[in-house]
């Protein structure tokens, strides 16, 4: 089961693709921290990947804080190993941490089972937001329901998101 | 004309994958079944050269060339020619395909690899 709507943030340390490890006491005092499974291979997680980056950029300057997290068994995905995971951060700019949870148990910790998926936390690491970025992973164009971004002006703005909760959509993560 | 339609279960996009296609087969105006396989193991993904699912053959060829994608039981990357990465392959796609099929070519080009065939007035999913 994912982690509830009103949790506590799960802490933990992983090592990131930029060389440092990454603790959640880190983003400690940011507004809105956003954990998001990822990965590499998947197309739904490529599809949304722009949005994301976009969403990062776009709230930077008020605080919001993403970082992208990677659970799948790199045997099974070459494609998902810290090599792959590095240059990829590198070729599409992150303005991300993009780390590793070598041991798949950040990922349990969370209930997470798909990439992408979003946890989002309040100033207080409450959660206030699980699921899909949008309603749409085939065309931001053609998203009707932005539910990250709102979840986002939501919480900058004190109240609650208006979906708190949605499906995630996307491959599986790929456990050992 | 043989139309396989390959999926694996873990990938959510594969009914509406086959949706589009029977709409697009139905658009074309053709009665022809299609073949919905399963796969469900690697050494399956391996024999069958399974790119990712969903895989849509026509006549033994792939509706967009795989081009250098891993074999094996993953979603499927595909490719619009206006950049964007999908997890489905969108009905212009299929629609390509279908017709090079019907034309009796071998397989359709690589390259553009989603060129528009449009209906009147269809814009591109």
């Amino acid at each position: 089961m994912p982690l509830a709507i009103e949790s506590r943030v799960i802490p933990f340390a992983l090592r990131g693709t930029d060389g440092a490890t990454h603790r959640t006491e880190d983003y400690a005092g940011a507004p809105v921290f956003g954990v998001i499974f990822h990965c590499n291979h998947c197309p739904y997680a490529q599809a949304w990947e722009d949005r994301l980056i976009a969403l990062q950029r776009d709230y930077a300057a008020r605080g919001v804080r993403f970082v992208l997290i990677n659970a799948n068994d790199p045997v099974k995905y070459p494609a998902d190993d810290f090599a792959h995971m590095t240059a990829r951060a590198a070729d599409k700019s992150y303005p991300f941490p993009y780390l590793f949870d070598e041991t798949q148990e950040v990922a349990r910790a969370y209930g997470a089972t798909r990439t992408p998926e979003v946890f989002l936390f309040d100033r207080d690491g409450v959660l206030r937001y699980h699921g899909a970025p949008d309603d749409n992973y085939e065309d931001a164009g053609a998203v009707r329901h932005h539910y990250l971004r709102d979840a986002i002006d939501a919480l900058l703005a004190g109240t609650t998101p208006p979906a708190p909760q949605t499906k995630p959509v996307g491959c599986t993560i790929k456990w050992r | 004309m043989r139309i396989e339609f390959f999926y694996w279960e873990e990938c959510p996009s594969h009914p509406e994958a086959l949706a589009r296609l029977r709409a697009v087969l139905r658009e074309e105006g053709l009665d022809v079944p299609v073949e919905v396989i399963r796969v469900e193991t690697e050494a399956e993904a391996a024999a069958r050269a399974f790119p990712g699912s969903p895989t849509i053959r026509i006549d033994g060829a792939d509706i967009q060339a795989p081009e250098g994608t891993p074999i094996g039981l993953s979603c499927r990357v595909y490719h619009t020619d206006d950049g964007r990465v999908t997890p489905l392959p969108t009905d212009v796609m299929i629609r390509r395909a279908v017709r090079a099929a019907r034309a009796g070519a071998a397989a359709p080009p690589a390259v553009p690899r989603d060129a528009a065939v449009p209906r009147p007035g269809e814009a591109e999913r």
